[in-house]
């Protein structure tokens, strides 16, 4: 009798790839169906129009490689990467400014690169700055939460909206969106409002501001689901909640006028998004448990440097991008101790 | 009963993963005696080290127990015929090797009989003989750790006088899934067992002995603390450590049990350790209290593909297939045999090959049991692979440097402190196979040394001809010189002091000059060339006429010329 040969161990492997982004995604549903309920059904077009066209690019681009098409749109990174930026962009953003970023996202930043695993940037962040930067105006306008939208649109209408590129007959744009909570509060800082003044304001919530603190719940919830599952490590979510929270703490204690304090940050823009589903993109942290830590820490960090000082409300996506081009020195530095080997490297 | 002694405080080690231990399947069957083959096969390398070299000739009859081969050098280890025959074969034959290669055997064709040769006798205190004859019972008998590693154990028990010896581990772990060959043999024969760790004890000096068992393993430990207790041993305790693979790894179970590190590259009895199997201690005993050189071990014949998964008491090289024959045959499941465990065997194309020293078990695992390999795709470097490694060391950043065959870099990073117990390759959800990586290093990376060390001897040898060929010249243009400066020295004078008196050696050597210039032209005159037969002493001319006269003679040719 004849037996083929493998290599060892000739064991069943327990994880995968694509059972790794499966999870990530299934996490994602929390938060999204909070932002869905919130911000109306752009969000749910965003990311499907985003899906979509994410596999295409990746399929397309690795039919341009020479190579199969089926395992790199199987292993679901190129979804998770369009649902993620689906879920950062505005609600009624014109449809090709998401096909744009999702095209920047999965052609320049992933594929150009050499595809999964060989990215240096984090895709979605990488299209999300890229829009931000390119197209300021679109991207800064956002619909208000539905506890304090006065003209909640339809599915058909939001639909129209978004590919006819113009408001529903009767609506103007500037009814329909407005600056973002985070925006605001930067605007009216820099009027030297005082933020006992600013928070009369309704947009603010318990936590941080209406809408958003929800979504950071379902965030925080899926984030905790991964961590259960450890599809994650606690690591770099926690260093970088843990950072900009005593950042902001500290600031608020230094100088309570103008600086809210932690917990506003933490349930504000897209923080628990960006800790646990962004930050841990495995391909563009650190790999080593210390300096997971350093990098979580460091994104805390500058969240809330560009935030608080920076020209942008919010700052995850920044924040990641340069950690991201920090990582491969972290990684470097933080190696561990290896068995039998004293002290140092 | 799995309850450690109050106060015994255990480490842990980085990594390991949990596997499903699937042991079950082989300890329902008590161990049974493997029948005798019709050809037994012994390999000369079953052992690290020298490979033995053979005492017997094809055609000589052999005893059981016989020396057939000796041990060449210190690190080597001696092959005994495992029953009585006839040498039939010494010639290479497939051994159980990932290469697949063969090599040199001895092929005896057994009797029946199984006559035993003469053994030195038996004794009932191993500790009343004297050391040295302890020492060569146990070094002639073929000894090798019996765990796998098949390091020869005559050198392990004299770890030489710069290591004392504080403490004996006796490795009873078995964190592998699916093998229980050395959990049947806790069960059964723990006697046995420790009276080889009293007697490795005394040899090295080890002032106390831990006995580690994975708490999967009830029998064992009650079987183990109860022969322990009958022996009356102080400061020898059984220590339950907790089921996480590879605890069984000597560097892991001594973290595990003292929560010291074995230095990088060196051996456990440099921080005054040393470990041995419990098999092992059992072929000690039967080395020096029954004079009886290892010819048989237990093995396990186990997976979805063997009918009645069971352990066997076999005699080295026998053929596994007529193991298998013994374990109900393969089941139509059998898809991949694999020599050892699931997570470091290495895995046969065929079964006609001989049980060895460190064949400890033999699975025929299912498809389901082991996969065919997946396609592997990127590294995400999620970093799983670090978190599961046991010696800390970081796969995805190996294995990328591994992959772009930058030796120097994987050696950087502690390649050859990998210990390939393939944790990395288990976890790893891009499927990719990092240990085969690894190996290839390690394998490109000793090439590498031996080209490098190659390289060197060739620098050296060709800079000393260089340095040899300079000296030589210099030496040359030396004498070259100091003849140019006598000369020069003496020439200039005459000149200098005028031709007023001639030199009276320069007017002899005028003088001889003339004469022989003289004789040239007489001899020219008579017709003759000048010959080198002037001058001849007596004897010389005698033979110059001889050798004439042969020449003259007609029956004697011209030999030379």
């Amino acid at each position: 009798m004849r037996f083929d040969t493998a290599t060892s161990p000739h064991t069943g492997r327990p994880h995968s790839v694509s059972g790794t982004m499966r999870w990530v995604i299934a996490a994602l549903l929390p938060g999204a169906l909070a932002m869905i309920w919130c911000f109306g059904w752009g969000v749910l077009i965003n990311m499907a129009l985003a899906g979509a066209a994410a596999i295409g690019f990746e399929a397309l681009v690795m039919r341009l490689r020479g190579r199969p098409a089926g395992p790199a749109i199987g292993d679901l990174s190129a979804l998770l990467t369009a649902l993620l930026l689906g879920l950062a962009l505005p609600p009624l953003l014109p449809w090709w400014l998401t096909l744009l970023g999702t095209f920047f996202a999965i052609v320049v930043v992933k594929q150009l690169f050499g595809g999964i695993g060989y990215n240096p940037f984090n895709p979605a962040m990488g299209a999300y700055v890229f829009l931000l930067i390119s197209y300021p105006v679109e991207m800064t306008s956002w619909v208000p939460p539905l506890m304090l939208n006065s003209h909640p649109l339809g599915f058909a209408d939001t639909l129209g909206a978004i590919f006819s590129t113009t408001p529903p007959p009767g609506l103007s744009w500037d009814a329909l969106s407005g600056a973002t909570p985070l925006d605001t509060l930067r605007g009216q800082l820099d009027l030297h409002m005082e933020l006992e003044q600013i928070r009369q304001n309704p947009i603010w919530g318990s936590l941080g501001s209406r809408g958003w603190e929800l979504a950071g719940l379902g965030y925080l919830l899926g984030g905790l689901l991964l961590l259960y599952q450890r599809v994650i490590s606690w690591h770099i979510p926690v260093s970088l909640l843990a950072s900009l929270f005593l950042t902001a703490s500290l600031l608020h204690l230094l100088a309570p006028e103008a600086h809210p304090p932690g917990l506003f940050h933490l349930f504000s823009g897209a923080a628990l998004l960006g800790a646990f589903f962004i930050a841990t993109d495995p391909v563009t942290a650190t790999t080593t448990r210390r300096g997971q830590l350093i990098y979580g820490a460091g994104i805390g960090l500058l969240v809330y440097v560009i935030r608080t000082w920076g020209g942008y409300p919010d700052a995850v996506a920044f924040a990641v991008l340069l950690m991201n081009m920090a990582a491969p020195t972290i990684d470097y530095y933080t190696r561990p101790r290896v068995y039998g080997h004293q002290g140092g490297r | 009963m799995k309850k450690n002694r109050p106060g015994r405080r255990l480490h842990r080690f980085h990594g390991g993963i949990h596997l499903p231990d699937n042991k079950a399947q082989s300890t329902a069957r008590a161990v049974r005696t493997a029948s005798l083959p019709r050809h037994l096969i012994l390999p000369l390398q079953q052992h690290i080290g020298q490979i033995a070299e053979p005492l017997v000739a094809v055609g000589d009859p052999v005893l059981k127990g016989q020396m057939i081969a000796r041990a060449q050098g210190y690190i080597s280890a001696p092959v005994h015929a495992s029953s009585s025959g006839t040498v039939v074969e010494i010639a290479d034959h497939p051994v159980p090797h990932p290469s697949g290669l063969n090599a040199p055997c001895i092929v005896i064709e057994t009797d029946g009989e199984e006559r035993w040769c003469e053994l030195p006798p038996p004794i009932s205190d191993p500790l009343s003989l004297d050391e040295a004859e302890m020492r060569g019972r146990i070094r002639d008998s073929g000894i090798v750790g019996l765990g796998g590693a098949a390091f020869p154990t005559g050198v392990k028990i004299n770890p030489g006088a710069g290591h004392e010896i504080h403490t004996l581990v006796i490795n009873g772990a078995e964190c592998e899934p699916y093998i229980t060959c050395d959990d049947m043999l806790m069960r059964g024969q723990a006697q046995r067992i420790i009276t080889g760790i009293a007697i490795s004890r005394f040899l090295l000096g080890a002032r106390q002995v831990l006995i580690a068992i994975e708490d999967n393993k009830p029998e064992a430990i009650a079987a183990m603390r109860a022969a322990l207790d009958a022996s009356g041993m102080d400061r020898a305790e059984v220590v339950v450590i907790p089921t996480l693979y590879p605890s069984g790894g000597e560097r892991q179970l001594i973290q595990i049990l003292t929560g010291q590190e074995v230095p990088s590259g060196g051996i456990p009895a440099q921080i005054g350790l040393v470990c041995q199997n419990v098999a092992t201690a059992a072929a000690i005993s039967d080395a020096v209290v029954d004079g009886r050189p290892l010819i048989s071990r237990h093995i396990t014949l186990t997976g979805g593909g063997i009918a009645e998964p069971v352990n066997l008491e076999a005699l080295i090289g026998t053929p596994l297939n007529e193991l298998v024959e013994q374990a109900g045959g393969y089941t139509g499941e059998a898809a991949r045999l694999i020599l050892g465990g699931p997570m470091m065997g290495f895995s046969l194309t065929h079964d006609r090959l001989p049980l060895t020293k460190a064949s400890n078990c033999l699975l025929a695992a299912s498809a389901e049991e082991a996969p065919p390999p997946r396609p592997a795709s990127a590294c995400i470097r999620c970093g799983r692979c670090a978190d599961a490694c046991p010696a800390r060391l970081l796969p995805q950043q190996l294995y990328w440097y591994a992959r772009a065959r930058d030796i120097e870099k994987t050696e950087a990073y502690h390649l050859f402190d990998c210990i390939e117990c393939g944790c990395c390759s288990h976890v790893c959800p891009a499927q990719i196979p990092l240990v085969h990586y690894f190996r290839y290093a390690k394998s490109a990376s000793s090439a590498q040394e031996q080209e490098r060390r190659r390289a060197e001897h060739a620098r050296r040898r060709h800079e000393a001809r260089m340095a040899r060929l300079e000296r030589l010249e210099a030496e040359r243009k030396a004498k070259l010189q100091n003849r140019r400066a006598a000369v020069a020295k003496k020439k200039p004078q005459p000149k200098a002091d005028g031709d007023a008196s001639p030199d009276p050696k320069q007017a002899a050597i005028q003088a001889a000059m003339r004469r022989a210039a003289e004789k040239k032209a007489r001899l020219a005159r008579e017709g003759q060339t000048p010959k080198n037969t002037e001058n001849l002493t007596e004897a010389q001319q005698r033979q110059i006429d001889r050798a004439e006269q042969r020449r003259a003679a007609p029956d004697h040719p011209p030999a030379e010329d």
